[in-house]
């Protein structure tokens, strides 16, 4: 297990470095630049940008421009925005509201999609089933921000139950319907994944044993059944997490939470290079971390992987 | 072997030897294997082909009929638009207000589904936006089954050093969201087209498919024709084409279908958040964006590129789905 | 026989001298999208304690598929039974209800599977699967079915029992595992136990210690068995009566050795003579010719007769019933039957 876990981690460095570099080469070696756009349609003076340009290191070769920016960044320092804030500071502030809401959107995803993937798969061909698939067709077939302006029309300007936009990102009540819409995706694929899964290990032959042995279906279900079926839905939960807030781009724009959605997508159309690296490369982070943990929650799950 | 009829206090007749018995055994089980996996003689050479029995089953399938007939009829209407409608989409008439209702009786008429806000047939776009949609679906997965067939084929073959790289690779892309990686990408472009949007989408979504093909190249590797035809002496090249490639080609098919789906939703995605595609080419992305100005009196507006939206994602992942169940047996 | 089955209805455990299980006249079938699969018509047996019946057949008679109705687990749909009898101590299980149908399970009869690493449950160790048992059907705590998890094992010779009872799946060979399939079967000691081609999935080497640790289990806790493979060579030495399945149906049964002296019905002379002889060097290997038939399809009469080297028009218009079969004399001989219009031929065909 320890060598496992030690292989793990090695394995994640190279590509960490590899994703952060691909982020930090779209941003920076494409065309457009960010310098001359910070001062808009007035003339920009050529001293200025020279100035700006050594300031943000931008003079360099793009390879020393990254290792300038990876040393800074193990020292904890994610550099300064062509506006003069420390892009720490503007992910201090987004994050938490981000984070707020996809774990939100998270539990929804979690607790209705596995029941409504549980149900659907141990009762095939049933009229549940028949809806849980259909629902979650429409779920997967509407983008997100169509589905967006659904419930924003239904649930607020309709029925008034709440706020078209989010006022307050720290009111919890107000995020639940940012909330909801952002994890629709994921929960239809929870819950087909789970139906599948469930299914498939229905029929298998230990299922069979079991019943073979007398056991209560109670007992076949939550000791034989689940455990098995929950596999493969772990692994697709594990990367979700970190998918649903480098997701909230479009959510976090239609409901106006102030999160971190709202800031990169303005800092890609202002050409904010600082921003968008740092932002990018949190969440590279947090989907590596979040595959570390799927992989060993995986071993712990399965034996077959624990000792292989 | 004992004899434990002894013990039983069975009397041991004159019997056929156990040595031989044993041997029939084994004999029994290959004449078995041979003759029972498929009962019906006239069905068996059939049966052999995976693809042949995943089309009888296929043809059955309301779902995969409804898709095919829905994704006809979107690349007709992608081909050639102006055999749906006489209206110019872009025509933009302030007469026809956007506060007018959708009007039933004007059948394929420039009114039919109403006016947007600069006075356009939302009909008319309706129709021309389903060629950039198909365009960059069709497109994008065309280079992603490519690329990623290809990058994900050698490591699955050659393994060790080969697939170390490739893998390597594959996850340093697959740590980058595509809707996020396709906002970076194209944000740099001032000027974009549908290229530059199949380029971006192509460049960050191969890896999806190299993984999948990598897994299927390791299993069908396994293979005992793969093998037998190694043993023959099979050049490489030969070894891929004729043994690996047909076998390992199916769950690409699948990922592949639905995957298409999903990057006209990310298109869609891309150009509503204003990122993507731009006038003048007419995409349902772009519509449903601007459309939200008049959500609030003119639902319709947004209501109508929304829905051919969503029927045409709708159309491509119910295709796959059904390709894959047909494919399947495990799940049949 | 079937005279005391009815009297006894009232107390499962009182002295009962009936067969152990008695399966009368059931039939089977698959609802399937190409229409019905008749997987079993009528199939007629009994087994008593200490008793080892062998079933003998190739997949697709319906031997598999008898044995899953008697333990209850058919799937159903697409599986239904609509029709016949599965007597456990003189009381028909079809009847019963679900929760005393699950009593049974397990407890009085259990079943050993062919594929012991798929039939175990990957993710749990054998020591917690082995424990079931007693949780299920007694009041043992986890740490009392524990201890007698180990026991079991000791039972079924795994060596190091006590170390390896924390243990997963995985980590046994195929001949351990299936010592573990069957320790869990004598969990209970059961008054009958199924064996579906226990020894099929192993090595040759292995197949007969599994097989002769099954029969001395057997022997000593008086049990039924019921036997179902293909293999002619485990049934020789272990089975005390045969029943040889065709197209879901009985075509012959005998004490063992009389069916291998002399086979009162073609198919059995055929799998019989396909069987390769040290004393027949040289010469071709009979095969029985052509398929067996498709199950939606059915032929009319009997189910062989198309591969049948003896048939004639009867055998295509009426399905021949399991007939008596007798000496030349005119004695029965005891428990042989053959569901063959032409069986007196085929018992003097095979004695020549």
């Amino acid at each position: 297990m320890g060598s496992y876990v030690l292989r793990r981690v090695l394995q994640m460095i190279p590509v960490f470095f590899g994703s952060t570099l691909l982020i930090f080469l779209m941003v920076y070696s494409l065309p457009g630049d960010p310098i001359v756009a910070l001062f808009g349609d007035k003339a920009a003076d050529p001293a200025q940008v020279a100035a700006l340009r050594q300031k943000y290191y931008l003079d360099q070769p793009i390879w020393k421009q990254y290792l300038h920016y990876m040393g800074n960044l193990f020292q904890g320092d994610f550099g300064t925005s062509f506006t003069g804030r420390p892009v720490s500071e503007i992910m201090a502030d987004a994050f938490p509201v981000t984070i707020r809401l996809a774990l939100m959107a998270f539990v929804f995803e979690l607790v209705v999609g596995l029941t409504l993937g549980v149900l659907s798969g141990l009762r095939r061909g049933s009229v549940v089933d028949t809806v849980v698939l259909v629902l979650t067709l429409v779920v997967i077939s509407i983008p997100v921000f169509v589905l967006a302006y659904i419930a924003q029309t239904v649930f607020a300007t309709n029925l008034g139950w709440v706020t078209p936009t989010v006022q307050d990102s720290t009111d919890l009540s107000q995020l639940i319907l940012p909330a909801i819409v952002l994890g629709s995706l994921s929960l239809a694929f929870v819950a087909r994944l789970t139906r599948t899964s469930i299914g498939e290990n229905l029929r298998a032959d230990y299922i069979r044993t079991a019943t073979a042995k007398g056991l209560p279906r109670r007992t076949i279900i939550t000791r034989h059944l689940l455990r098995n079926s929950l596999i493969p839905v772990v692994t697709f939960l594990g990367t979700d997490l970190g998918a649903l807030m480098g997701g909230a781009i479009v959510t976090e724009g239609i409901f106006n939470v102030q999160g971190i959605g709202n800031v990169l997508y303005r800092a890609i159309n202002q050409k904010e290079g600082p921003t968008v690296v740092g932002i990018v490369t949190v969440l590279v982070i947090v989907y590596l971390v979040a595959s570390l943990l799927v992989d060993l929650l995986y071993a712990v799950l399965d034996p077959r992987i624990r000792y292989a | 072997m004992p004899d434990i009829h002894d013990e039983s206090g069975f009397e041991p007749h004159p019997k056929p030897g156990v040595d031989h018995l044993d041997y029939a055994g084994e004999q029994g089980r290959v004449v078995e294997e041979d003759t029972l996996i498929e009962p019906d003689p006239a069905k068996r050479e059939e049966a052999r082909s995976l693809w042949g029995h995943a089309w009888r089953d296929l043809r059955t399938r309301p779902i995969f009929l409804i898709s095919v007939v829905l994704i006809l009829l979107l690349v007709i209407m992608a081909i050639f638009p102006w055999a749906f409608t006489d209206t110019n989409p872009r025509a933009s008439d302030l007469v026809n207000d956007y506060l007018r209702r959708p009007d039933w009786t004007d059948f394929f008429g420039a009114g039919w589904f109403g006016y947007d806000g600069q006075g356009r047939s939302i009909y008319a776009r309706v129709i021309y936006g389903a060629r950039a949609s198909i365009t960059v679906g069709i497109c994008v997965t065309a280079l992603v089954t490519l690329l990623g067939g290809l990058t994900g084929m050698l490591a699955g073959y050659f393994g060790g050093a080969v697939d170390a790289v490739i893998s390597r690779i594959t996850d340093i892309f697959f740590g980058i969201p595509l809707l996020l990686g396709a906002l970076v990408l194209l944000g740099a472009f001032s000027a974009r087209t549908v290229w530059s949007v199949v380029i971006a989408l192509a460049v960050l979504g191969w890896t999806q498919i190299a993984r999948v093909m990598r897994g299927a190249v390791l299993t069908v590797k396994q293979a005992d024709y793969v093998m037998a035809g190694k043993a023959l002496g099979a050049g490489t090249g030969r070894l891929m084409m004729r043994h690996i490639l047909p076998n390992a080609v199916a769950p690409v098919i699948v990922v592949a279908t639905i995957a298409l789906g999903g990057y006209i939703a990310v298109e869609a995605t891309l150009s509503f958040l204003g990122i993507g595609l731009q006038e003048p080419t007419i995409s349902w992305g772009i519509d449903i964006s601007s459309a939200q100005k008049v959500i609030r009196t003119a639902p319709y507006v947004m209501f109508f590129p929304a829905a051919a939206l969503s029927i045409t994602v709708l159309a491509f992942i119910m295709l796959g789905d059904a390709v894959r169940d047909a494919l399947d047996p495990k799940l049949r | 026989m079937t005279t005391a089955v009815d009297t006894t209805k009232s107390a499962r455990q009182a002295p009962y001298d009936g067969p152990l299980l008695d399966v009368r006249d059931l039939h089977v079938e698959f609802v399937t999208r190409e229409g019905v699969a008749r997987a079993v018509n009528g199939v007629n047996y009994s087994v008593s304690a200490g008793e080892t019946l062998a079933v003998l057949g190739e997949s697709g008679s319906g031997k598999s598929v008898t044995a899953q109705a008697i333990m209850g687990i058919l799937d159903m749909p697409p599986a239904r039974i609509p029709k016949g009898e599965i007597r456990y101590r003189g009381q028909d299980m079809l009847a019963m209800g679900k929760e005393e149908r699950r009593k049974i399970r397990g407890q009085k009869i259990a079943m050993i599977f062919q594929d012991a690493l798929s039939s175990l449950n990957p993710v749990l160790t054998v020591g917690f699967q082995l424990g079931e048992m007693f949780r299920a059907h007694t009041d043992a705590s986890r740490k009392e079915a524990k201890a007698k998890a180990v026991e079991l094992m000791d039972r079924v010779r795994i060596p190091a029992a006590k170390d390896r009872v924390g243990d997963y799946p995985h980590q046994f060979s195929g001949g351990m595992r299936q010592r573990i399939m069957i320790a869990m079967a004598l969990a209970l000691e059961p008054d009958l136990i199924i064996a579906d081609e226990p020894t099929t999935a192993l090595d040759v080497t292995v197949q007969a210690q599994v097989m002769d640790l099954l029969a001395e289990l057997q022997a000593e806790y008086h049990m039924g068995l019921i036997l179902i493979t293909h293999d002619l060579g485990v049934v020789a030495d272990v089975a005390d009566k045969i029943a040889v399945m065709y197209a879901g149906r009985i075509v012959e049964t005998a004490p063992v050795h009389e069916l291998y002296a002399s086979p009162a019905h073609p198919y059995t002379r055929g799998l019989l003579d396909s069987i390769p002889r040290l004393d027949q060097k040289g010469q071709e290997l009979y095969a029985i010719k052509g398929l067996p038939p498709n199950l939606l399809r059915i032929p009319p009469g009997c189910a062989f007769n198309p591969r049948c080297p003896r048939a004639q028009d009867i055998c295509r218009g009426e399905v021949p019933e399991l007939f008596q079969v007798t000496e030349d004399d005119g004695t029965e001989q005891p428990g042989r039957g053959s569901a063959c219009f032409f069986w007196k031929e085929t018992l003097h065909g095979s004695r020549s």
